[in-house]
Formats: structure tokens, sequence, C-alpha cells
């Protein structure tokens, strides 16, 4: 399992390579924390495009990491699920805490439109 | 098991590992290789693998506590009629309540970000699941799961 990142302003695209089984989630889970906390991470966009195995323990990583982000008021997109992962996520009700997306752009794009709002919003209340 | 039973079996295999994380993958791979001369559609093959892999990490992780140490054995019967069985078997803890760890979301370590969907996963990518536990002597989970007939060009 390869695991890469991206950045763009406060939001952070995972994107991951290969199986995700116990044996890799530790040292995901840990890359993951890692970059979210130097980098300042609000928003975090799980990239399942090439992630060709995953197991129940998927799952708890999403999960750990919705925790961390919903926090600070951030959001957790997915993206990129074959239809056999969509199905454990279902499974276990991921996506009642993280929305389901088409693609890394759209992902992005709700996610700044989210922030356009909010400037707009506050832009008005001054 | 009966003769009946016997008779029923076409093909078997059993693989005995450390209890070792890494070997989780090694199983489910294991077991799709085995199964590969039924020639398995893709969907039946990646269930497979993750139920596999999910009765394999249960062991790693709750029968023995992570203890590399320990063995881990898992056979698989390939039946009359594109019958699989798996069978994954552990000397370790054994469960306490069965019917209890097979709900859905339910962990015995809720700090360790475990989101206790091993057995729903086992259960609904297979046919049947059936648990044998006994504490402090171990943990038996028999998977069965009937394959398609293959379709001849």
């Amino acid at each position: 399992m390869q695991i890469e990142f991206e950045m763009t302003d406060d939001i952070m695209i995972v994107n991951l390579d290969g199986e995700l089984d116990h044996h890799y989630s530790s040292v995901i889970r840990e890359e993951i924390d890692k970059t979210i906390d130097t980098f300042h991470t609000k928003h975090l966009i799980f990239n399942f495009e090439k992630v060709s195995f995953m197991d129940s323990s998927g799952i708890g990583v999403i999960m750990g990491r919705y925790n961390k982000i919903s926090q600070l008021g951030g959001k957790l997109l997915i993206t990129g699920c074959s239809e056999y992962i969509d199905r454990i996520l279902e499974m276990a009700g991921i996506y009642t805490i993280a929305t389901r997306m088409k693609n890394v752009a759209d992902s992005i794009a709700l996610i700044e439109g989210d922030n356009i709002e909010k400037g707009a919003k506050s832009e008005n209340e001054q | 098991m009966n003769n009946n039973d016997k008779d029923n079996i076409q093909n078997k295999m059993k693989l005995q590992f450390s209890n070792r994380s890494e070997n989780e993958s090694f199983a489910r791979v294991a077991v799709a290789a085995f199964i590969a001369p039924l020639d398995p559609t893709v969907e039946e093959l990646t269930e497979i693998k993750t139920a596999v892999s999910e009765a394999v990490s249960n062991a790693i992780i709750h029968a023995y506590g992570e203890n590399e140490n320990e063995m881990v054995t898992v056979e698989c019967l390939i039946e009359k009629d594109r019958r699989v069985v798996i069978i994954v078997t552990d000397n370790g803890i054994g469960i306490e309540d069965v019917e209890l760890a097979r709900e859905p979301l339910y962990t015995s370590k809720p700090d360790e970000e475990r989101s206790g969907m091993g057995f729903t996963v086992m259960e609904s990518f297979m046919d049947k699941l059936e648990v044998e536990s006994t504490p402090g002597v171990g943990t038996r989970v028999i998977m069965i799961k009937k394959l398609d007939l293959a379709y001849e060009f």
C-alpha cells in the first residue's frame, strides 16, 4: 500500500494505492494524522481510485480520521470507490459521516463552494 | 464430518502460518489461488478474499492479541457443485459471547479504531458463516460459498 498526499489550501487529498488491510492500516493512519497536523489540514478527501483491495480495517481508518477532522469543523469526502468497496463502506454507514463524490475535482469544488458561501455570508455580516 | 461430506470433497488444502499481520495478504491470496481452477468471477474472488482477510485479522488481533509466536490455520475445501468451504482456526482466547461479537459495529476494542464490522462483512460476502468458540481454547470460523456456474464459451 502506498500513500500520497496533495494539498490545496486547507484541503488534503489522500491518494491510496494498493491493498488496505489491518496490516497496512496502522501505517496509513499514522501517516495521515502526521500530515494533517503538519499542514493544519481542515478538509480531507480520500481517493480510493487505485485501491485494489479493502477489508473492514479501512472503515476504522476512515472513522478515526473523521473524528479528527470533524473536531475542527472539517469535511470528509470519499471518491473513486469500486462497487465492492462502496458496499463495505455502506454496510458500516460511512456515508452518514462522509460524502460520496464522483471525482476529486467535484470534491474540491464542493468544499470550495461551501467556503465561498461562508465567505459571502461573513462579508454580509460585516 | 461424516462419510457423505468426505465424498463431496474434490480438493483441499491446509495452511499454517505465524500470527503476523503481513500474513493476512498471504492467506487471502493463497485461498484465491487455490480456488482459481473453479474460474470464479472477479466479484466472487474479491468477496472470498475479503472474508478470509476478516477472519484471519480477527485471529491475529483478537484471539492472539498480536502475539507473533502463535499460529493461525486456514483450510480450504472445494466440494461438489462448486461449493467452497473455508475454515480459519486459532487456539487463542476464544469469544465469550459469539452472538454479541457477530453484531454489526460491536467491538471488544473500542479504543483502537476497530470498526466492529468483521463478522458482518464475512456474513454478507459468503453464503453461510458459522462461529464455534470456547473461551481459553480457541475459535473456528467456517465460511461457505457456492460459486455461480461458469459459462462455457
